[in-house]
C-alpha cells in the first residue's frame, strides 16, 4: 500500500471547513490528521468519536470510521467501541463544554479505568455553538454571554484533573503553538492507555469579542502572552500561575490498559 | 458453556442474563438499580466464562452509550436498569434509534414517580418505554410474565434487535424479575438466532443508512473492511449530517415505518380462552399471571372470560384488540399503573363497548380476584 497522506483521511469534498473564521478548530483538525498520516494509522482500525459542540462537527471532515453521538457522552460511546474491539485506535474529539463540563464524569472514569483511547479536547473557553456561554474553564472574571457581569467561578485545569484520575499521558498546548501541539497529538496517539491532549484554542466569535479580543490574531496573540512552560510554571505560585496555560507533557506513564487487565479477569472466570 | 444448561430453579433477572447469553450477547454495561441488579451480577459472573465483557459503567447515560458502541464494534450488547435508570437512558436511546443501532435494554420496572418505592413492583413505564426519548420514531417493547418467558423473551429480543437494527426494550418488572420458578434453558439451534444484514456492497458504494424495503440497511462492523460513518445527528444514507428538509422527512417517517410496516412479524401475543368469551382481559407482564389465575376462577363461577396477553407491548396489537372489542360485551385491562396501555384498547374500540380499567399502584400486585371482581361488577350492568 502506498503511504497515506494527511489529506487521505480528510473527507475532501466536505471542506470548506463550517468553523468561524478565526477559529482554532480547523488548526487542531490539521495538527490531527498530520498526526494520522505521520503514524500512517489504517482508516479502517481507526474510529473518531466525537460529541457535541464545534469541535464535534469535526467529524464531518474525517474519513475514517467515525461516530456522532450525543452532548457529553463520546467518552461511554468510545468506551464500549474500544472495549469491544480492542484491535481498533479510537480517538475521542471533545470540547470544553462536551467533555469537561456535561461530561466530566465520564472524562474521570475513562481515564481512572486506564481505557486505551486518545482523547483531544479542545478548550475554547466558552460553548461557542450556542453562542458564547460560559463553561467550566471559562477563566474567573471574564465575560460571556451567561456572566454579563463577570464570571464568578474558577476555571477547571482539565489536565490536572486528567492526572488525577489517573490518564497514562496527560498533556497541554495551543493552537498558537501548533507544531507542539501535533507532535503531542502523535505521542498520544502511539500511547497505550488512557492519552489526554487538551488544545487552547482561539474563539474570537465569542469569547474574543466579549473581553477585547475581537479579531483573531488578537485572540491569538492573548494566547500567546498568557501561556508559560511547565519549567516556568515551577518558579511561580498558585496566584501567578492563576489563568495561565501551562504547556508541555504532565503524566507519561505505562500501566496496563482496561483491556488488558480484562482478558486476565476472562482466564480467571472460565477456570472457575 | 453448558454449566447453565438444562431445567432449572431461578429467579426472572437471572434468566434474562442466560437467555441473552443464548441469543448471542457478549457484552453488558450497566450501572446497578434496584430491581435489576441480579443482572448485573449475573452478568459479571457469566460474561467472562463466555468470554464476553462486564463493565459497570460511571451512571445509566454512559452504559447505553457503551452498549451502543460495543453493538458497532460488533458484540451482541445489552444493559439492564429500572426506571429511573431508563429516564437517564432516555437520550442515549434515541442515539440507537437515529443511529439504527441494535441492542437490548431492560427495565425491571418499580414503583415510581422518581425514587419511589424502590424495591416494590409497578408497571409504570409502558409509556415511558414507548415515548421516553424525543421525537417521532417505533420502538419494540416485550414484556415477559414468567422465568420461562425471561429466558425466551430475551433471545426473541436480541433477534427483533438485530433483524431491525433497532433497539428493544424488555418490559420486566419486580415481581417477574425475583420470581423464582422452573425454567428451561435450552441450547438454540443455529437458525433460531438472528444476527445483523452485513453489507455485500464494493467497500466504496457502503451507505450505513441506505435502507431497502423492508425498512433495513446492512450494517457493518468498526474494523471492519467498510467504513462505517454512524451519527445521531440527522444524516444522509451515508451517514453525514444533512438538513435538507426531504432528508429529514425520509429519515424521520423512516424510524416510525420501519416498525410499523414489520408490525405483524413483531407483535406476539397470547390467546387464552377467546373462541366463546363475553369478557375479555387485555393485559401483560405480572398482571397476566393474575389475569390467568381470573380465568380458572371465572370458569367455575359460569363466566366466559378470555385473555388477550401482550407479549409485544410494542407496537401495539391493535388489530387483535379491534378483533376483541369487536366481538365482546367488555374488556378488562389491570395494569400495575393508573391506566396505560387501557388508553392504546380504547382507541380501537370503535363498537362502544365498556372498556374498564383494574389499576393498583399501591405496590401491591392485582391479584385474580381483583379481576375477577371488576368482571363481575360489569356483567350486572349489561
Amino acid at each position: 500500500m502506498s503511504l497515506m497522506n494527511y489529506d487521505d483521511y480528510l473527507v475532501k469534498e466536505k471542506l470548506p471547513l463550517f468553523w468561524c473564521a478565526g477559529c482554532g478548530n480547523g488548526n487542531v483538525l490539521g495538527a490531527l490528521v498530520r498526526s494520522f498520516a505521520r503514524l500512517q494509522l489504517d482508516k479502517n482500525k481507526t474510529v473518531v468519536v466525537t460529541g457535541i459542540g464545534c469541535w464535534g462537527k469535526a467529524d464531518d471532515y474525517i474519513s475514517t470510521n467515525t461516530f456522532h453521538g450525543t452532548h457529553g457522552r463520546a467518552l461511554g460511546f468510545a468506551t464500549g467501541i474500544k472495549l469491544a474491539n480492542p484491535e481498533l485506535k479510537v480517538v475521542v474529539l471533545m470540547g470544553d463544554g462536551d467533555g469537561a463540563t456535561i461530561g466530566g464524569n465520564h472524562l474521570i472514569h475513562a481515564a481512572r479505568r486506564n481505557v486505551d483511547l486518545t482523547v483531544i479536547l479542545v478548550n475554547n473557553l466558552n460553548y461557542g455553538m450556542t453562542g458564547g456561554q460560559y463553561s467550566s474553564t471559562t477563566p474567573e472574571n471574564s465575560y460571556t454571554t451567561t456572566s454579563p457581569y463577570s464570571h464568578v467561578e474558577d476555571g477547571f485545569d482539565l489536565c490536572r484533573l486528567v492526572e488525577g484520575a489517573g490518564g497514562t499521558f496527560v498533556a497541554r498546548s495551543t493552537v498558537y503553538n501548533i507544531i507542539e501541539l501535533q507532535n503531542l497529538i502523535t505521542e498520544a496517539l502511539n500511547k497505550k492507555g488512557f492519552s489526554f491532549v487538551e488544545a487552547i484554542s482561539p474563539c474570537p466569535t465569542h469569547y474574543g469579542r466579549l473581553n477585547g479580543k475581537k479579531t483573531a490574531p488578537e485572540m491569538l496573540n492573548w494566547i500567546k502572552e498568557n501561556t508559560i512552560t511547565i519549567k516556568q510554571a515551577e518558579k511561580l505560585n498558585d496566584e501567578e500561575k492563576k489563568d495561565k496555560f501551562i504547556t508541555g507533557k504532565f503524566v507519561d506513564i505505562d500501566k496496563d490498559d482496561y483491556s488488558t487487565k480484562y482478558e486476565k479477569i476472562i482466564e480467571i472466570a472460565k477456570n472457575s | 458453556m453448558t454449566l447453565n444448561k438444562g431445567i432449572r430453579f431461578v429467579q426472572g433477572n437471572e434468566a434474562i442474563v442466560e437467555g441473552a447469553i443464548a441469543a448471542g450477547a457478549r457484552f453488558y454495561a450497566g450501572y446497578p438499580i434496584t430491581p435489576s441488579t441480579e443482572i448485573a451480577e449475573v452478568a459479571s459472573i457469566r460474561l467472562p466464562q463466555e468470554e464476553g465483557m462486564y463493565i459497570q459503567m460511571e451512571d445509566e447515560l454512559g452504559s447505553i452509550a457503551a452498549v451502543i458502541g460495543a453493538s458497532l464494534s460488533g458484540k451482541k450488547s445489552f444493559t439492564a436498569t429500572s426506571g429511573p435508570g431508563l429516564s437517564l437512558m432516555a437520550e442515549n436511546l434515541g442515539v440507537a434509534i437515529m443511529g439504527e443501532v441494535p441492542c437490548v435494554l431492560v427495565d425491571v420496572q418499580r414503583s415510581g414517580p422518581s425514587t419511589g418505592l424502590a424495591t416494590k413492583p409497578a408497571q409504570g413505564d409502558v409509556m415511558q418505554s414507548r415515548w421516553g426519548t424525543h421525537g417521532d420514531h417505533g420502538i419494540i417493547v416485550l414484556s415477559p410474565s414468567s422465568v420461562q418467558d425471561c429466558f425466551d423473551i430475551t433471545i426473541e429480543a436480541f433477534n427483533f434487535a438485530e433483524r431491525y437494527r433497532t433497539p428493544v426494550i424488555i418490559l420486566a418488572d419486580a415481581i417477574i424479575g425475583h420470581l423464582k420458578e422452573k425454567a428451561i434453558f435450552r441450547d438454540l439451534k443455529a437458525d433460531e438466532i438472528i444476527s445483523r444484514k452485513k453489507p455485500e456492497v464494493n467497500n466504496s458504494d457502503y451507505k450505513p443508512f441506505d435502507f431497502d424495503e423492508e425498512g433495513i440497511a446492512p450494517l457493518a462492523t468498526y474494523g471492519s473492511e467498510y467504513i462505517l460513518r454512524i451519527s445521531g445527528s440527522t444524516h444522509d444514507e451515508k451517514g453525514f449530517p444533512c438538513s435538507r428538509p426531504d432528508n429529514a422527512d425520509k429519515f424521520v417517517r423512516h424510524y416510525t415505518d420501519k416498525i410499523e410496516k414489520n408490525n405483524k412479524k413483531i407483535i406476539i401475543t397470547r390467546k387464552y380462552n377467546l373462541e366463546d368469551a363475553e369478557y375479555v382481559i387485555i393485559a401483560f407482564g405480572a398482571s397476566a399471571r393474575s389475569a390467568l389465575g381470573a380465568l380458572e376462577i371465572a370458569k367455575n363461577r359460569g363466566l366466559k372470560v378470555g385473555l388477550l396477553q401482550l407479549i409485544t407491548i410494542w407496537p401495539f396489537a391493535a388489530k387483535e384488540v379491534r378483533e376483541i372489542c369487536n366481538r365482546s360485551k367488555a374488556v378488562i385491562v389491570p395494569e400495575m399503573n393508573l391506566g396505560q396501555i387501557i388508553g392504546e384498547v380504547k382507541k380501537e374500540n370503535s363498537f362502544g363497548i365498556p372498556i374498564v380499567g383494574v389499576n393498583k399502584v399501591n405496590s401491591e400486585m392485582i391479584t385474580p380476584y381483583d379481576i375477577l371482581e371488576k368482571i363481575e361488577e360489569v356483567a350486572k350492568c349489561l
